[in-house]
């Protein structure tokens, strides 16, 4: 078995007690909450933490709200299993529960968690491999070397975003609350993030994820999530994309997103979805043109690279699918959308 | 063979009580449960632990290594390297080409280097770290064909043929006659990936030395003689001071059947420390040691006549060994050999080249060498039957070569229940009313296998049997067996329970197996080429005959009744004529005991003369072949290119099926392992030399959730020299499962896969080629339609 380089462990049971620790070691220490990224990533060498502070103890973190608004407010170490079955969460953010669902496999799902995956590292081939492996390679722009083995001669890092949950989020317009020793900020999930695959997030490593906030949704808000992968389980996506697709009272489009995941270092939104698809009524031949004529859109701004495991040239050619079929699902209140 | 080794087909007494019945394997609690004791389960008082150092160049010269640093970590008790263990090994006692650790050179990344015995692992990985090693890079091969083309630099030396690992030419009647005359001929080029057998236990092994000397080594191996015989070689140590240990294991499928570098590097630190020390790879480790499927760049051709009858097969193959022989000569071998039924025909010939590449080695998987070939071969014969617009289900029956005949090459074929295979699948699917029938996107796709239930060939020549057992049974009622075999999984222990039960009239559970204990058990040869139920099976009823012939002596003579009256049934032993007479077994020993002194018996097996009559004509030469008939169901999505596999029908004739349950619990897990390398697995190294992605996240085992409903059937021949007429079921059901699904591919789309793994981007590829055939098609016909047209 590999094993995990030593450390220490702390385990604050509020979310102050977490941020001071935070702040006293500084970049010395990371957070873990459900594990299912950080300890295989310590496994293997990519990352060598003196000290972990794991969030588990944390009460006002954990559980699930709905605001007499109407929002949701889901805390970060709420595992993707309780998300995902989650009731108010199903009702009113189909396609966030749906991703959940989608993470990993179902005992992943009972440790991984809704902070976790948002907070979610980056992934190449060339980076998540043991130490000795990416030794024998000679290491790369991400961790410890020089050279991208993705782009030839790429001076910036495009190891991908590979959390189902984030552009399901970003579609949603949801906020993120960031605690630090200086209190809290929040931060449209939109606003996260930028394109460099070392770290994707603008948020220092030392600030705590403590809770997503999900607007309330229009009265006829559809929504689903649509994945790639090889196998009906566990994999990471080879392709993500989520839909919001709002209905107005005559039935037609009144307002939609679409973002996807698992392309380059950050969820990508496809430009000009809302204008193609508001006002075309699901069920109609000009939904269904319009519905083509987005995936025509993603299939030209979203670009599959080399980072992750898989074929680009074939994860390229079935954007166009998945998108579709995920609108489709999104019209008809389904999703989601995945081979299994 | 002595008369000891045939037992015939009927029940020891009248009917079978335990035999042919459903029963819990002798382990299953105790495996649910936690209960049993796995290699790494093992620590010993003052136990070290082991580690690799490996090389990270896939070919490269070793100019020096410095372990000086290492030794000096506080916690390290031993560092050893190539120069202590230099004598070379190989599972095959012709091509001994590996070291327990590299000498001058290294073959892939991965290859063993160094190992260190410290005081934990900790200790041990950061001690691998301060190895200094100097290399010089040499050329990598990472292709076949330029390891047959190019001569330098040679990836194991002073060889007469280069990077050629073994060569094999044979011709059985006159195939280049058969295919002049021949109405049909098929021609086509496939290509086998390599997958890896991906047994949940990694392996691992613990030895210690006893102040006499007496090394002991507990290893998670399929062939613990062949380790016995290994480490003996290597550490130039008396083989009687040898004891080897298998545990229980938690998976093998070939995996496991060569000796390891790890079992002599815990040897070896042990003999060296003073103290016991564990060796326990990681997953990447597993897929470094591999011996998986080889890959295979096969070109077929088959000749038939107009009525479907096949009149010749020719085939070129290339295979790529990776880095060491392993047991290559036996691959090569088997490539062509096993080819030759359940279809009969007059002329065959095959070429077999296998080469070394600088990857890590391929070795036996389920079904070893014989799987690749049944898929080129299987899909020509669907093109044959298309050809001739013959339904492939009676193309299969109209070439069946019967029972009791003999092969083109010379292999003697006994029972076969391959035509009730094809019956059963046929049924169960629904063949007839379905296919051809279902919408577009869905097909059925059939195919027909043949394998072995051992061979004669014993690996290192020698007159001993294949097989021993050991029986021991005393005055408490029990029943001891020590058994030689290695129980994989595939419940070797509980057949041998269930026969020595049935053969001595008692309660399965008064039988007790002690298994894979070199010092006290008889030799097996191990747990490979599906050899174990039928050679251990015969040797048990063997040993359990002569013991129950004391047994009845000694009743027959107190109860002054001839031996014919006396019974052993369901743990009593009873006078036929006077039932009043009944006494439980353990009384009917006693009496054994006091009339014969302390009871106990020996069985053996050993292969009849078997194979033809030219070299390599003993190679695959089985005393019994089975038979499997697979229908595959698919569902083709054309526009992602996805295949899945809603079901799949399995008849698999394993001729008596000792115990139904196991028997179609290996039909099952075969037919999910030959689905899952042609639809996901691949094991495959990238443009740097390094496996792509050794873990379990990327090297893509299907889930529960990827696995088709399967139906499994068993026909049950009877073969006559197999233990109540057994026969293997453990590796025939995979190979026809990867055929019948291109197949049914075929069927569905019309598309021809001749590459495997099939893909989804294989698949759209192929799907797009026959929509631009069609439409070049279509535009031709239009034209012609036109130009009729137009007059």
């Amino acid at each position: 078995m590999l094993r995990l380089p030593k450390f220490r462990l702390e385990e604050p049971t509020t979310v102050e007690g977490a941020t001071a620790l935070m702040a006293e070691h500084g970049e010395d220490a990371m957070v873990v909450a459900g594990g299912t990224d950080l300890w295989p990533n310590m496994k293997h060498g990519l990352f060598e933490p003196k000290v972990v502070v794991s969030l588990k103890r944390v009460e006002a973190m954990r559980g699930i709200t709905v605001d007499e608004d109407g929002s949701l407010r889901i805390g970060a170490t709420t595992t993707l299993a309780e998300m995902a079955q989650s009731a108010p969460v199903q009702a009113s953010a189909p396609a966030l529960a749906q991703a959940a669902s989608l993470v990993a496999g179902p005992q992943l799902r009972t440790m991984g968690t809704a902070g976790g995956n948002v907070m979610l590292d980056t992934r190449c081939q060339w980076y998540n491999q043991t130490h000795f492996w990416r030794k024998s390679l000679g290491y790369c722009l991400k961790k410890d070397g020089t050279v991208c083995h993705v782009v030839a001669g790429g001076r910036k890092c495009v190891a991908a975003a590979s959390n189902d949950t984030a552009p399901t989020l970003m579609s949603l317009g949801a906020t993120l609350a960031f605690a630090s020793a200086d209190g809290i900020r929040e931060v449209p999930v939109g606003e996260l993030w930028k394109a460099d695959g070392i770290w994707n997030k603008k948020a220092e490593r030392s600030e705590i994820l403590t809770e997503i906030r999900v607007p309330k949704q229009a009265a006829g808000h559809r929504g689903a999530y649509g994945k790639l992968r090889d196998r009906g389980s566990i994999d990471y996506p080879l392709f993500g994309c989520a839909v919001r697709m709002d209905l107005g009272e005559d039935g037609a489009v009144a307002g939609a997103d679409l973002v996807c995941v698992a392309l380059v270092a950050r969820p990508l939104r496809i430009k000009r979805v809302e204008e193609l698809l508001v006002g075309k009524t699901p069920g109609t031949e000009a939904f269904d043109s319009a519905v083509q004529e987005v995936a025509d859109l993603a299939y030209a701004q979203a670009k599959p690279m080399d980072n992750i495991p898989g074929d680009a040239e074939y994860r390229r050619e079935l954007v166009p699918v998945y998108v579709r079929r995920t609108l489709q699902a999104a019209a008809r209140g389904e999703g989601p959308v995945h081979h299994v | 063979m002595a008369a000891r080794d045939i037992h015939g087909i009927e029940a020891p007494w009248t009917e079978f009580k335990v035999v042919g019945k459903s029963h819990r394997k002798i382990d299953g609690m105790a495996k649910a449960t936690g209960e049993a004791v796995y290699a790494d389960d093992i620590q010993l008082p003052g136990m070290l632990h082991a580690k690799t150092l490996r090389s990270p160049h896939a070919h490269a010269k070793i100019v020096s290594i410095d372990t000086s640093k290492a030794e000096a970590l506080p916690g390290v008790h031993a560092v050893i390297t190539g120069k202590d263990m230099p004598i070379q090994y190989g599972v095959i006692p012709w091509t001994p080409d590996e070291t327990a650790l590299a000498v001058d050179k290294v073959r892939f990344i991965g290859d063993e280097v160094a190992a260190v015995a410290a005081i934990d692992e900790d200790t041990a990985n950061a001690a691998l770290e301060l190895i200094e090693v100097v290399y010089e890079e040499l050329h990598a091969y990472m292709d076949p064909r330029e390891s047959l083309e190019r001569d330098e630099p040679q990836i194991h030396p002073n060889r007469k043929n280069n990077n050629v690992s073994k060569h094999v030419e044979l011709e059985f009647g006159d195939v280049d006659g058969a295919r002049k005359a021949s109405d049909v001929v098929v021609e086509g080029h496939y290509e086998f990936h390599g997958s890896t057998h991906t047994a949940i236990e990694p392996h691992c092994a613990v030895a210690k030395v006893s102040p006499e000397g007496v090394l002991t080594i507990w290893s998670a191996t399929q062939i613990s003689h062949y380790v016995h015989r290994a480490l003996a070689r290597v550490l130039e140590w008396e083989p009687q001071k040898i004891r080897v240990i298998q545990p229980c294991i938690g998976g093998a499928f070939g995996g496991k059947s060569d000796p390891f570098s790890l079992e002599f590097c815990v040897a070896k630190l042990s003999q060296l420390t003073g103290r016991p020390v564990k060796m326990l790879w990681t997953r990447e480790e597993v897929f470094y040691a591999h011996r998986g499927r080889h890959p295979m760049s096969l070109d077929y051709t088959t000749s038939a006549t107009k009525d479907g009858k096949i009149t010749g097969v020719d085939a070129k193959i290339l295979i790529d060994g990776g880095s060491y022989s392993s047991f290559g000569l036996v691959t090569t071998y088997y490539s062509g050999q096993l080819l030759t039924g359940p279809y009969d025909f007059p002329s065959y010939r095959y070429d077999s080249t296998r080469v070394f590449t600088n990857k890590p080695p391929c070795g036996p998987k389920r079904g070893h060498g014989s799987v690749q070939p049944r898929f080129a071969f299987e899909c020509q014969l669907d093109e044959v039957a298309e050809k001739l617009g013959m339904d492939p289900i009676e193309i299969r029956r109209k070439n069946f070569h019967g029972e009791h005949t003999k092969t083109v090459n010379g292999q003697r074929i006994t029972s076969s229940g391959f035509m009730e295979c094809l019956d059963k699948v046929e049924k169960g699917s629904g063949w007839t009313e379905r296919r051809g029938k279902l919408p577009f996107g869905r097909g059925l796709g059939v195919a027909g296998s043949m394998y072995i239930s051992g061979t004669n060939y014993p690996i290192y020549p020698n007159e001993m049997p294949q097989a021993g057992i050991q029986l021991k049974v005393d005055r408490s009622g029990l029943v001891t067996v020590f058994s030689g075999a290695n129980d994989i999984g595939q419940g070797s222990n509980s057949v041998v329970r269930y026969i020595v039960a049935e053969e001595l009239g008692m309660d399965a559970a008064d039988v007790r197996v002690i298994a894979a204990d070199s010092d006290l058990c008889p030799v097996d040869l191990g747990a490979y080429s599906s050899r174990v139920t039928f050679m251990v099976g015969n040797a048990t009823i063997d040993a359990a005959r002569k013991l129950r012939k004391k047994i009845v002596t000694a009743l027959a003579e107190k109860w002054e009744v001839p031996e014919a009256r006396v019974r052993l049934i369901e743990g009593r032993a009873i006078d036929l004529e006077d039932t009043e007479r009944s006494i439980p077994s353990r009384e009917a020993f006693e009496i054994a005991e006091a009339r014969f002194d302390t009871l106990g018996s020996t069985g053996a097996y050993n292969t009849p003369t078997l194979g033809g009559d030219y070299r390599g004509g003993t190679i695959g030469a089985s005393p019994a072949y089975s038979f499997t008939a697979h229908i595959v169901e698919v569902d083709v999505d054309e526009e992602t290119g996805r295949i899945t596999v809603p079901k799949v029908w399995c008849a698999h004739d394993c001729g008596r099926a000792l115990n139904p349950r196991l028997v179609a619990g290996q039909i099952e897990g075969s037919v999910y392992m030959g689905i899952a390398e042609t639809l996901l697995e691949d094991h495959k190294v990238n443009r740097f030399g390094l496996h792509s992605g050794p873990s379990l996240l990327d090297y893509r085992i299907p889930t529960a959730i990827d696995t088709p409903e399967i139906e499994a059937y068993i026909v049950e021949s009877l073969d006559p020299e197999g233990p109540y007429g057994a026969k293997e079921a453990g590796e025939g059901p995979l190979h026809s499962a990867i055929p019948a699904l291109a197949n049914a591919v075929y069927d569905a789309v019309g598309i021809r896969l001749r590459e495997l793994p099939f893909t989804p981007a294989k698949v759209l590829k192929a799907l797009r080629e026959k929509r631009e055939q069609e439409s070049k098609a279509g535009g031709a016909a239009a034209a012609m339609d036109r130009h009729l047209g137009t007059h």
